[in-house]
């Protein structure tokens, strides 16, 4: 029951994004991958699962591993996105043209 | 029991976030918000988690702690030049998380339901092509190697056999997973030297195509670590990134008229094609003096950046030389090809990054009905997103793909360093039309130029 509950959410989700980037403007789309890039760092849940439960010395180093990089997908990705979504600016004033 | 259940709404909270941030990307006012509401959920998402009773915090400290460090360095030193590269970067040590999340959750448990296992192996396959992937893609893209598509024959079939390989490893283990250790371990490597494989025929300029599917990947690999573990917050952001990566694969496709498959496996820009009309002529080279007169009595000016703007680092420049035109009376707008640069909405994040504001840079759909009313086109960089020979003809190896019709404006100015073909290794009319005239040399030194001259 709990898989069939699994891919119910796997299959509304993926209707659901789909909706939603369609909608981002391609100004957006470098930004857009950062970000969302960062999102699939959530894979760092199952990350710190894994660290705090290895019961081998092995399972544990595992684990680390996967908590060290999923982090750096997941703080440098926001952080690069911040950087680059402040980069973009309207036209200050009535312009000239 | 009750805290599990306190946990899973924190999880519906942060997938509400995640969707919530994406929403807010659909408008550069908002992005900057909607990016820190769906890091807001990261940190709930991990907050809570780390919650869970019984976890062994000291490692987890330690784990955090480097990558936050390496994660946090990077994001802040990288040029905006160089940002294809970096989220190549980032979204291989994604794929590579969800690798190592499959392969502990394997090594803890080995005894599991056939559906869990399955979830491990694509969690491991998909992880890894991801992490090999992107780190060649890395490669290519900093210039670490060729850029070039590296072809051999019966690379296909290599491939092929490879992944059949892999699936018949994978039911061989499946059927007996908990005393199929070494082939597990096998079926890890394998993935990691498919993933290298499958990219490496892969040219340059259609590395947009490539990011794109990497990042839906990465999302992929989140959700079969997500059903490996039981956890639906996994599964809604891993879907979310996933449609994402999959939609802007099809954008850059669309715009290249080519299809995935296409992309993937033919190694185009490899040879070099020729045209059976033979486009010949005398191309009409101009002196920036000239230009300056030009530009200077132009009215309406559009700039089409491309690739070579990043290598030459331009941005700065041509944003320089656009206001001095704007202040000179002209109306400057920049058109951006969706596949211009190396991954997509590159240029877009290069000009934003000179300070041009966003309602000056142009899709190409609303640029080119009015290309005809434009006095002076200047093609920075670009070179096969201009090429008429995609619209007239039909033996070119890019005919059909939507490009920005330069050659419709008054006058086509070219700044280019030489008159080598661009990545398609296609020859381009619109250098021998009696409208261009080309200004050779670095695009930086040639912007200066200008400046110079309008400041005399």
């Amino acid at each position: 029951m709990t898989t069939i509950f699994l891919f119910f959410i796997l299959a509304l989700s993926v209707f659901l994004g789909f909706e939603l980037i369609a909608k981002v403007p391609s100004t957006l789309h470098t930004p857009l991958m950062s970000g969302s890039n960062a999102i699939s760092g959530i894979t760092i849940v199952g990350a710190l699962i894994a660290a705090g439960t290895g019961q081998t010395a092995f399972g544990t180093i595992l684990g680390i591993l996967a908590v060290t990089f999923a982090t750096i997908n997941v703080v440098g990705g926001y952080l690069v996105t911040d950087r680059m979504l402040a980069m973009f600016k309207k036209k200050p004033s009535q312009g000239q043209s | 029991m009750n805290f599990e259940i306190l946990i899973n709404f924190s999880y519906i909270f942060c997938a509400v976030l995640f969707a919530l941030g994406l929403k807010l990307m659909s408008s550069p006012e908002t992005a900057r918000r909607g990016n820190f509401l769906s890091a807001v959920g990261m940190l709930i998402a991990v907050i809570m988690t780390l919650l869970t009773h019984g976890l062994a915090y000291q490692w987890i400290i330690l784990g955090v702690i480097l990558g936050t460090i390496i994660g946090a360095f990077t994001a802040r030193t990288v040029a905006m030049t160089a940002m294809p590269e970096m989220v190549a970067l980032f979204n291989g040590s994604g794929g590579l998380a969800s690798l190592l999340v499959g392969w502990s959750a394997y090594h803890a448990q080995q005894t599991s339901p056939v559906f869990t296992i399955i979830s491990i192996l694509l969690s491991i396959l998909i992880g890894g092509v991801t992490f090999t992937g992107s780190a060649v893609a890395w490669g290519k893209l900093s210039g670490k190697i060729s850029a070039k598509p590296l072809l051999y024959t019966g690379q296909q079939i290599v491939n092929s056999v490879l992944m059949l390989g892999i699936v018949l490893l994978g039911l061989i283990f499946s059927l007996n997973p908990a005393s199929s250790y070494p082939v597990f371990v096998t079926i890890a490597m394998l993935s990691l030297i498919l993933g290298i494989l499958v990219v490496i025929p892969i040219g340059g300029a259609d590395m947009p195509v490539v990011i794109s599917l990497l990042n839906s990947y990465s999302g992929l690999a989140a959700c079969a670590a997500g059903f490996v573990i039981q956890n639906n917050i996994l599964i809604v952001a891993g879907a979310l990134v996933g449609a994402s990566g999959i939609i802007l694969t099809q954008i850059m496709c669309k715009a290249m008229n080519r299809s995935l498959a296409n992309v993937l496996f033919s190694g185009f820009g490899a040879v070099q094609h020729h045209s059976k009309s033979g486009v010949q002529g005398e191309a009409n080279p101009i002196s920036v003096q000239d230009t300056y007169y030009l530009l200077e009595a132009a009215r309406s000016v559009v700039v089409v950046p491309g690739y070579g703007l990043a290598v030459a680092q331009a941005q700065h420049a041509v944003r320089e030389l656009a206001q001095i035109l704007e202040n000179n009376g002209a109306e400057v707008r920049f058109a951006i090809h969706p596949v211009a640069g190396r991954m997509p909405g590159h240029m877009n994040v290069l000009l934003a990054e000179a300070n041009v504001p966003y309602d000056q840079l142009f899709e190409m759909d609303d640029i080119n009905p009015v290309m005809e009313t434009v006095d002076v086109a200047i093609v920075i960089g670009a070179n096969d997103v201009v090429n008429p020979a995609a619209r007239e003809d039909e033996s070119s190896p890019i005919y059909g793909m939507p490009i920005i019709d330069v050659d419709k404006a008054g006058t086509v100015i070219v700044m280019k360093r030489s008159m080598a073909t661009g990545f398609a290794g296609v020859e381009n009319p619109l250098f021998f039309k009696d409208n261009t005239r080309m200004l050779f040399g670095d695009a930086k030194a040639s912007l200066q130029g200008l400046i110079a001259e309008f400041k005399n």
